[in-house]
């Protein structure tokens, strides 16, 4: 089998009379980071869902590692624990300590022995810097904290493939940059990873490959350089061009 | 819409001078020490003043010895077997078994009850219409009356093990029967209160349905719900005293003989005594636990 781990074909979502995607089709291989750009209602979000089976697409084809995810056959759990995704607003268990959001997955999905998912967690967190904190309640910590567990979480399921859902929309300007610099570690590590984002400097860093959605449609498609700099489309430009501006405030970190 | 700069919006205007900013005289006094002072000095009056009303008015010894007899009390606390009188402290176990037991099958077959009517699997369609109307039947109907048909009724049908049970059990029965569609309501809407985000999140991590419930909702939801089901609780262990009606001899039916006996309703007042020491502590031990785990969560803002 070639490298492609996901490959969309013409898929188009509707909520009702609404056409959320009209016919988008996007392919993405092993090691490979691609960033979606757009305004927000542009479908990116609907987009990721559609590849991890919280919505069901109306027409054309999403294929992971070749099997279509519209085969009657395929079981979305299993879809699920090999495809992460991290929401904007993260999304943590408020009951559970760190540790416990970041075991759950391991120990009741892929029914994992407890001592063995801990230790691996633990080891997960201390790469974030959060291991003293692995006994604390996710309402403790600051928001970049959390999303940073939030991505652990998923992280500790060993996905194949990693979605990102405007994981920085919800942050504190300051709080921005440490989970911009995980992502970007875990790019150079080689995570495939599809990525919603507004941030268009860490597109333009760390994508191989961005693409513009306008109203459920991808327009245009291409390199960082491409797209940042001399896109084919006059809508690319006037959305990449115009946001690309230097970063506000620098990570503090 | 932008405003339009002929409208005169109200402020301040400083040329009045510096806007006051104190507190009133009356509001600063009950603040800090002082306001300890003067709740500890309230408190002293109104506990006097009804303490005064036991002991001062023309009535007063006629209504400590008809409800505060300590003779009585005692007598009715610890029966007569000679005067065929039950003790009181002897019905207490009775109630104390009824209502754990019922408070335990409560809280399981609540949840389970719950689960079933918020779930959508076509599997269980016939049980969730079955359900709905149970939950409609048992919340519908008093529960004396039900205790009465099924003390009074299971018996007479002569159905071997059904109708062979003690009147206790029976009351568990029938406390269980009714208290489980209320809880199972409470729990409905405790889970319906977990953000979506939550299902989202569990459900991306590849768990199943029935994981995620165990492991994530239903957690949050009994915790949000906590308040509602101890009212619920609170509510059962009063009814236990409903049981009285088949024949059981637990506190209040123990009581009441102790009164109808001695023509004193002191019975009925160490009755009343036992549901109060009971449920009060558990309310405070609720809220102690409700506030552990919010400081436990949450860094508190006041």
């Amino acid at each position: 089998m070639s490298n492609v781990v996901l490959e969309m074909d013409s898929v188009v979502k509707r909520f009702g009379e609404n056409e959320v995607l009209r016919g988008v089709s996007l392919e993405l291989r092993r090691h490979e980071v691609v960033c979606l750009i757009g305004a927000s209602g542009s479908g990116k979000s609907t987009l990721l869902r559609c590849v991890n089976l919280l919505e069901r697409i109306d027409g054309g084809d999403i294929k992971l590692f070749g099997r279509s995810l519209t085969d009657p056959r395929i079981d979305p759990n299993l879809v699920r624990r090999h495809v992460g995704i991290v929401f904007q607003a993260y999304d943590l268990f408020p009951h559970m300590t760190v540790l416990d959001n970041v075991a759950l997955g391991p120990m009741r999905a892929h029914k994992r022995n407890r001592d063995e998912v801990h230790e691996e967690a633990l080891v997960l967190l201390e790469r974030i810097g959060l291991k003293e904190r692995a006994n604390d309640y996710p309402e403790r910590l600051s928001g970049g904290q959390q999303q940073r567990v939030a991505i652990v979480r998923s992280l500790a399921m060993r996905p194949s493939l990693l979605l990102l859902d405007e994981v920085t929309s919800a942050l504190d300007p300051s709080l921005v940059g440490e989970v911009l610099d995980l992502l970007t570690d875990l790019a150079h590590q080689g995570t495939t990873m599809l990525i919603a984002t507004h941030e268009m400097n860490f597109a333009r860093d760390v994508a191989h490959e961005v693409a513009y959605l306008d109203k459920g449609v991808l327009v245009e498609k291409g390199t960082p350089e491409k797209m940042f700099g001399s896109p084919d489309h006059e809508a690319t430009k006037n959305f990449s061009v115009e946001f690309a501006k230097p970063h506000p405030l620098p990570g503090e970190d | 819409m932008p405003i339009d700069p002929g409208v005169d919006i109200p402020s301040f205007d400083p040329s009045d001078g510096v806007p006051n900013l104190f507190a009133s005289r009356r509001s600063r006094l009950l603040v800090g020490r002082r306001g300890v002072l003067v709740s500890t000095l309230s408190t002293i009056v109104i506990l006097g003043l009804i303490v005064a009303l036991l002991f001062v008015p023309s009535g007063g010894a006629v209504f400590r010895y008809t409800f505060f007899n300590l003779h009585d009390l005692w007598v009715a606390w610890v029966g007569d077997p000679h005067l065929g009188i039950d003790a009181v402290r002897d019905g207490l176990v009775t109630n104390i078994w009824m209502f754990l037991v019922s408070e335990a099958l409560v809280l399981i077959l609540g949840v389970l009850v719950a689960w079933c009517r918020i779930s959508q699997s076509p599997v269980l369609f016939p049980f969730r219409m079955l359900v709905t109307v149970y939950s409609d039947v048992a919340r519908g109907t008093p529960v004396l009356l039900v205790i009465l048909i099924v003390g009074y009724g299971l018996p007479q049908l002569g159905f071997g093990f059904i109708s062979d049970q003690s009147p206790a059990v029976y009351g568990v029965f029938t406390l269980v029967f009714c208290y489980t569609a209320y809880v199972s309501e409470v729990i409905r809407a405790g889970i319906f209160s977990i953000p979506n985000g939550q299902h989202q999140a569990a459900r991306s991590l590849g768990l199943s349905h029935a994981s995620m419930m165990r492991h994530v909702i239903l957690p949050q939801a009994v915790r949000n719900v906590i308040p509602p089901l101890l009212n619920d609780f609170i509510s059962l262990q009063k009814d236990t005293a409903l049981v009285s009606a088949i024949g059981v001899v637990e506190v209040t039916r123990a009581a009441q003989i102790f009164s109808s006996t001695e023509f004193n309703e002191s019975g009925l007042t160490l009755a009343a005594l036992f549901f109060l020491v009971l449920t009060i502590p558990m309310t405070r031990l609720t809220d102690r636990l409700i506030a552990r785990d919010r400081a436990r969560r949450l860094t508190i803002v006041t």
